[in-house]
């Protein structure tokens, strides 16, 4: 297994490769550069780069402004305040308009960690989900935050929302990955049940799958990093292929990944079973990322004992 | 500035308040107050101050407005619409479904619109911003920024205000627009208002005050807003909610709403006479 990377880190550091390669992308961060890991841009582009303050709502105005005027805003804070504490910013001024402003969320979903409720963004996948023209990226690991953070410039005009978070994960794409939006990439392949994954969950639901096949149950996993546009084809051929699909993210069931799932498997399904796995209507607490993922059942041993109930394994 | 000019101003700014109320019409909730209030500033904007040119809206070292108070576009709509940006028969399409004249500015649908506002509070980072642009872009052009004074209520105006002086926003010109009444009431019924030219002073503004209906107060602060380049400026302009028109000035109970067939009629009974009356001195 390869070396454990943060997606943050991956993304800190591609941030530079893309203010290389575009002269018009800056960077907006408020007061988070070193956690943001945008502190790496700042060194190499500093007239390229704001650190607006403690000043969210200020700090999306400003970039909504500077993308209206041919800049590429990367925008920057901690997922729950971007994406809550900013909403009506968001909305009005950035996807209202349809412009090309990339918001990034850093210490996204559980693994946040020790500081709880407040800064534990659970419902973020939600919130930018239900915004006209926002694209919503979730990435597996370092490949694809990378990827993802290049395609954000150079392959999206429009709103992009990209999720980030500060748990090390080991690489579960090949180098030679390449992220297509809107298209879910099968992983593995098994005809019993269908892990369908996003974020940091991606790597967990594949440890799953060879717990689950231990007991000989074979699994299927799907890494769905695209959030919107969501790769309903993906879904549908998991529903055709087997009789059991299992979302499984680092956030609410309801509005995210497994509330996206669902509405395609309402309208257009064919009678799959359905079970979402990640925090049911809950706010966060403190704690480490490890017990907070252990106490929501989000760890392999715990998805794979629940499943292998369902066929009596 | 000549004489001459300085009467052509106020001819337009009448032409545009006359505009306003006729593409508001009769029998619809309308934001008369706001749009006729800020009439003068608008008219100043557009036909005394900012470089634009009304063939290329989109020309990227044109000079910027942004309508903070998205709610009195209408103002910023026939000011377009005079200049021959958009065209003046769809003026009365105003917030009709189907038409690019939104009841809130639409940036993506009207060329010459530069950004979304409506949400209170919002269009100075959004000005800062466009004028951050001109620098890291090495363009040279200025950004204006319309605000309500009740929407100066809103805590991001004040991030706004920090965020510009901090960056030496010298391209950046805000003004209130203080006709002294929000939505409900006045505005120092519900926050403490005063002293507000101290707070934007305090907030490493340039500050001046002046009567927001006096074209040739409200010419001169545009140029020394101009001339100040290391710091943003601050023009508090004095107004009249509903100026021009007798019955309304001064009634919030106008800040949204309809006017019957008969109030429209007496509406631009006064506003002809009064645009009349700038045309015959002229000659």
């Amino acid at each position: 297994m390869s070396e454990r990377r943060e997606t943050r880190d991956a993304y800190g550091e591609a941030l530079v490769e893309v203010g290389r390669a575009h002269p018009e992308v800056v960077v907006l961060d408020a007061d988070l550069y070193k956690s943001t890991r945008t502190v790496y841009f700042r060194d190499a582009f500093p007239e390229r780069f704001i650190d607006i303050g403690i000043a969210e709502a200020d700090m999306v105005s400003t970039a909504a402004g500077m993308a209206a005027s041919g800049l590429i805003p990367y925008c920057n804070s901690f997922a729950i305040f971007l994406t809550a504490h900013c909403y009506d910013q968001i909305r009005i001024q950035i996807a209202y308009p349809n412009l090309h402003v990339i918001l990034a969320g850093s210490s996204a979903g559980l693994t946040q960690g020790p500081d709880g409720a407040s800064h534990q963004s659970l419902e973020d996948i939600a919130l930018m989900r239900m915004l006209p023209n926002m694209r919503v990226l979730v990435p597996a690991d370092g490949v694809e935050a990378r990827a993802m953070t290049l395609a954000a410039a150079a392959k999206i005009d429009g709103p992009v929302y990209l999720r980030l978070g500060r748990y090390p994960v080991p690489d579960v794409l090949d180098k030679e990955y390449r992220f297509q939006l809107g298209k879910a990439v099968v992983l593995r392949q098994g005809p019993d049940l269908t892990l369908i994954a996003c974020g940091h969950m991606v790597n967990v639901a594949l440890q799953a799958a060879e717990l689950l096949a231990n007991r000989q149950v074979q699994a299927t996993v799907i890494n769905m990093s695209t959030i919107k546009p969501l790769d309903r084809e993906a879904v549908l051929w998991a529903m055709n292929a087997t009789p059991l699909v299992v979302t499984i993210e680092e956030h609410s069931i309801l509005g995210g990944l497994g509330g996206a799932v669902a509405e395609v498997m309402a309208e257009d399904g064919y009678g799959a079973r359905l079970i979402r796995l990640g925090t049911r209507d809950v706010f966060g607490e403190s704690g480490t990322a490890d017990e907070l993922l252990e106490k929501h059942g989000l760890t392999p041993v715990a998805i794979a004992e629940r499943l292998r109930h369902q066929f009596g394994r | 500035m000549e004489p001459g000019q300085l009467h052509e101003l106020k001819r337009r700014a009448a032409e545009l308040r006359l505009h306003v109320v006729r593409m508001m019409g009769a029998g619809k909730a309308h934001h008369f107050g706001g749009s006729l209030s800020s009439a003068d500033i608008v008219t100043a904007l557009y036909f005394y101050k900012m470089r634009y040119d009304p063939q290329n809206p989109a020309w990227p070292d044109r000079d910027r407005f942004i309508m903070s108070k998205g709610h009195c576009v209408p103002a910023q709509y026939a000011a377009l619409a005079m200049l021959g940006v958009i065209p003046l028969e769809e003026l009365p399409t105003l917030k009709e479904l189907g038409s690019r004249l939104q009841g809130h500015p639409a940036a993506h649908l009207v060329p010459g619109i530069e950004g979304c506002t409506g949400s209170l509070g919002q269009g100075l980072s959004f000005a800062n911003g466009m004028a951050l642009a001109a620098r890291i872009q090495k363009r040279n052009y200025q950004v204006y920024c319309l605000l309500g004074d009740g929407e100066t209520q809103e805590g991001q105006v004040w991030e706004a205000a920090m965020t510009a002086s901090k960056q030496c926003l010298g391209n950046l010109t805000a003004i209130i627009d203080g006709n002294g009444l929000k939505a409900m009431d006045e505005p120092s019924c519900a926050k403490l208002m005063e002293p507000m030219a101290q707070k934007w002073a305090a907030f490493g503004w340039y500050v001046r005050e002046i009567d927001g209906h006096d074209m040739d107060q409200i010419c001169q602060a545009l140029d020394w807003a101009e001339e100040n380049a290391d710091a943003p400026s601050m023009i508090i302009a004095h107004t009249v909610k509903g100026k021009g028109i007798s019955f309304i000035e001064g009634r919030p109970e106008f800040h949204n709403a309809p006017l019957t067939e008969e109030q429209l009629q007496k509406a631009i009974a006064e506003l002809e006479a009064n645009l009349r009356e700038l045309e015959e001195d002229g000659r």
